[in-house]
């Protein structure tokens, strides 16, 4: 949809620009992903949208007059189908995705932290896990100095202890007793 | 206007308590406004657990202060850093920073206060009178007409949002499909509960903001960092001259009037009313090759514009139950959470809260002035803070917050589920914000949609034969139709482009029609593709390119 409008004699200026721009977004944009990206996005749509409309198909549909259950969940499944089938055809030459690159992996350890502390609070309270979180977050995926990291991820987990327990007398299931 | 209610509303608002958490609301929205990383709708959702243990009034007038603080805390960055705190302040970037390059740094960022607090305050004035009006209004509404509002809430956003439409208008869908998982409310059927009885009731709308925003936003902004230490501008007199605020009174005064405009519409609101605010004064200007160059009406204009932006669009929210944002929808999710069903009975069955909240904003406005501008210092002081040391402790908010909920494990599994789904929509270019949406409002389309089936007895023309929802739906069917119709005159325009004057045609019209034009014959052409607008407060990222004095692209979001 981009809408570059300007004087005709402007061209030449506007392609300077857009050069430039593009030369100085290089280090700031992580690279887009490519048709690819744009073929699985577009069959992702496709697949959760033809998955819906069966489901949704056997769950009933009744009639205009006597919806199912069904129906309404069918008809936005049939739209996702058919708008995702247009971005299979129409798609493939956007930008707008992004590369995963080895930074992606930040976001990986990231998830897994996040997987970890869901497991381990129910068996172990959140103290720990908590004091855990922040020392990966900080010192691995952040490149805090082991200083930092120690006193930011303890004073971190007490404040949260006392807020949650105390402040807002929330249950959390935790470790220490006081 | 019910007097006595208004003025019962300020008196709620004035008690310690509430002050307190208007205080807090928009101080959290002004220093998350500042540093790079959560928006508004994502800090939004983190909190939304909160709702559950303090009173509704007090709740809602903390998450509205966040909403509009941000739109204050977000000028700050653009105009030291370059960097647009908030998707609304993108335009402020252009002159903002060119004035913070000839050390005039302070002038920007008071003219921008002073913008911001007369076009917020000029804003609520409008929503305190019109307001009580429109909700009058739709309490007239039946189920055809909420089943069209609601869709054509959903299609503005998606349209009107951030990134490519069709994808977009994907997510949304989804969204819309996502409502209907749990059994359903007419035949108490189950659907897309896999056997699972977690899901039976259906999903949380908190655990779906706080997965797609929240957790989503978390660990896309790990992989984007830079490391790089910001170094902020040298801010000195942030008070403006005489002559400054001369020269930027009409700007504000236009800015005022677009943004509320723009700010009503679904899907308009504080991007769109900063673009075009900013686009009218240059278009307006004398001197237009000023702009871009350190033009304080550059400044004033989208600032006062994305404030009144941000401040009308509480108006579908507050009066009809429409959410215009994603913000919104947050805070329609909220008052939900607190069995407050928004929409045209707010006014009579709850007028402490409507009151309340609309009154809580001209406090916030007055304590945001105050914060922003003798207080400045103090927040640019923030930029120092490295948003690795901030990272865990969202994380650990936004676990332990969701955990809180039903003190449930499930819901944190289902939580990080959503938010691995956010991260990738994000990486392959797919906005959640209108996802979110559709999926708050897609328990009420459907059901609207069902009883009106009822009424017109199985007869879909139905829609179109009762003149408001007939209209509301023609309205749908023009903005559905409007890309394929630019995406055409847009092929013939391109055809005759060496043809003098054609370029000048406005291939953009309709709601997202915005002009910022390179009038000044190219020195300073501004792009501004229409496709890069953000929704207002998704907590979408937008940077701006490095680049000289005049010449400047507005690229993307992240």
């Amino acid at each position: 949809m981009s809408d570059l409008r300007h004087h005709p004699e402007g061209h030449d200026v506007l392609a300077e620009i857009k050069a430039e721009v593009a030369h100085e977004l290089e280090d700031e944009r992580p690279p887009a992903g490519g048709p690819g990206y744009q073929t699985v996005g577009a069959l992702v749509g496709l697949a959760i949208g033809v998955g819906a409309a069966v489901m949704a198909y056997g769950y009933g549909l009744g009639s205009l007059h006597q919806p199912g259950p069904g129906l309404w969940p069918f008809v936005v499944s049939v739209v996702i189908v058919v708008l995702s089938a247009l971005l299979l055809v129409v798609g493939r030459g956007l930008d707008d995705s992004e590369k995963f690159t080895r930074s992606s992996v930040l976001a990986g350890i990231g998830a897994i932290t996040f997987v970890a502390f869901g497991l381990l609070m129910p068996l172990i309270g959140f103290e720990i896990p908590a004091v855990l979180l922040c020392v990966v977050w900080l010192r691995f995926l952040g490149g805090e100095s082991w200083r930092n990291t120690v006193v930011i991820s303890l004073l971190t987990t007490a404040v949260f202890y006392f807020l949650f327990l105390y402040g807002l007398r929330i249950p959390l299931p935790h470790l220490i007793a006081l | 206007m019910d007097l006595n209610a208004f003025l019962d509303g300020f008196a709620l608002v004035v008690e310690p308590k509430n002050l307190l958490y208007c205080l807090i609301g928009v101080l959290i929205g002004m220093v998350i406004g500042v540093l790079p990383g959560l928006g508004p709708a994502a800090t939004i959702a983190i909190l939304l657990p909160i709702t559950y243990s303090i009173n509704p009034v007090s709740a809602i007038i903390m998450l509205a202060g966040i909403y509009y603080g941000a739109q204050y805390g977000g000028t700050i960055t653009s105009v030291l850093l370059r960097l647009p705190g908030e998707a609304s302040s993108v335009v402020t970037v252009f002159d903002g920073f060119a004035l913070a390059k000839q050390g005039k740094a302070g002038t920007a960022l008071g003219i921008a206060a002073i913008g911001s607090f007369v076009g917020a305050t000029i804003s609520i004035i409008g929503l305190t009178l019109l307001a009580p009006v429109v909700a009058d209004i739709a309490l007239d509404f039946g189920p055809p007409e909420y089943a069209a509002l609601a869709l054509l809430g959903v299609l503005l956003v998606a349209t009107i949002g951030n990134g490519n439409m069709l994808k977009s208008l994907i997510a949304a869908a989804i969204g819309l499909l996502l409502a209907t998982v749990g059994r359903d409310s007419f035949s108490g059927a189950s659907r897309f509960t896999f056997d699972s009885l977690q899901l039976a009731d259906g999903i949380d709308f908190v655990v779906v903001a706080m997965g797609l925003f929240g957790v989503g936003e978390i660990l896309y902004n790990l992989e984007q960092r830079h490391g790089k230490p910001h170094v902020p501008a040298k801010v000195a007199n942030v008070w403006p001259s005489r002559k400054d605020l001369r020269q930027s009174s009409g700007a504000i005064g236009r800015g005022s009037v677009i943004g509320f405009v723009l700010g009503v519409l679904p899907g308009g609101g504080a991007v769109l009313a900063s673009l075009v605010a900013y686009a009218a004064e240059k278009r307006r200007s004398k001197t237009p090759e000023r702009f871009g160059r350190g033009a304080v009406e550059g400044v004033a204009a989208p600032e006062t514009a994305n404030n009144a932006a941000a401040t009308s669009s509480f108006i579908p929210l507050l009066t009809i139950g429409i959410p215009a944002n994603a913000s919104m929808a947050m805070l329609f999710g909220a008052l939900l959470i607190l069995g407050i069903a928004p929409g045209p009975q707010l006014v009579d069955e709850h007028p402490d809260l409507f009151w309340g909240v609309i009154n809580s904003m001209y406090i916030g406005n007055l304590l945001l002035l105050i914060l922003s501008i003798p207080l400045v210092g103090l927040f640019v002081r923030i930029l120092r803070v490295r948003p690795a040391i901030l990272a865990p402790i969202t994380a650990l908010i936004t676990i332990l917050g969701v955990y809180t909920i039903n003190n449930s494990v499930f819901d944190i599994f289902l939580m990080i589920g959503f938010g691995i789904i956010g991260y990738l929509m994000k990486k392959a270019g797919f906005d959640p914000g209108p996802m979110v949406l559709a999926f708050v409002l897609g328990s009420l389309v459907e059901s609207s949609a069902r009883r009106s089936m009822l009424i017109f007895g199985g007869d879909p023309t139905g829609f179109f034969t009762r003149p408001l929802s007939g209209s509301i739906l023609a309205i749908f069917v023009v903005v559905a139709l409007l890309p394929v119709v630019r995406h055409f005159w847009r092929r013939r325009s391109a055809r005759v482009e060496a043809a003098p004057g054609v370029a000048e045609v406005d291939a953009h019209g309709g709601p997202g029609g915005v002009g910022v034009t390179g009038d000044d014959g190219g020195r300073d052409v501004v792009v501004l593709p229409s496709d890069a607008l953000d929704v207002a407060g998704v907590g979408e990222r937008v940077r701006v390119a490095k680049s000289g004095a005049g010449q400047h692209d507005h690229h993307r979001t992240e």
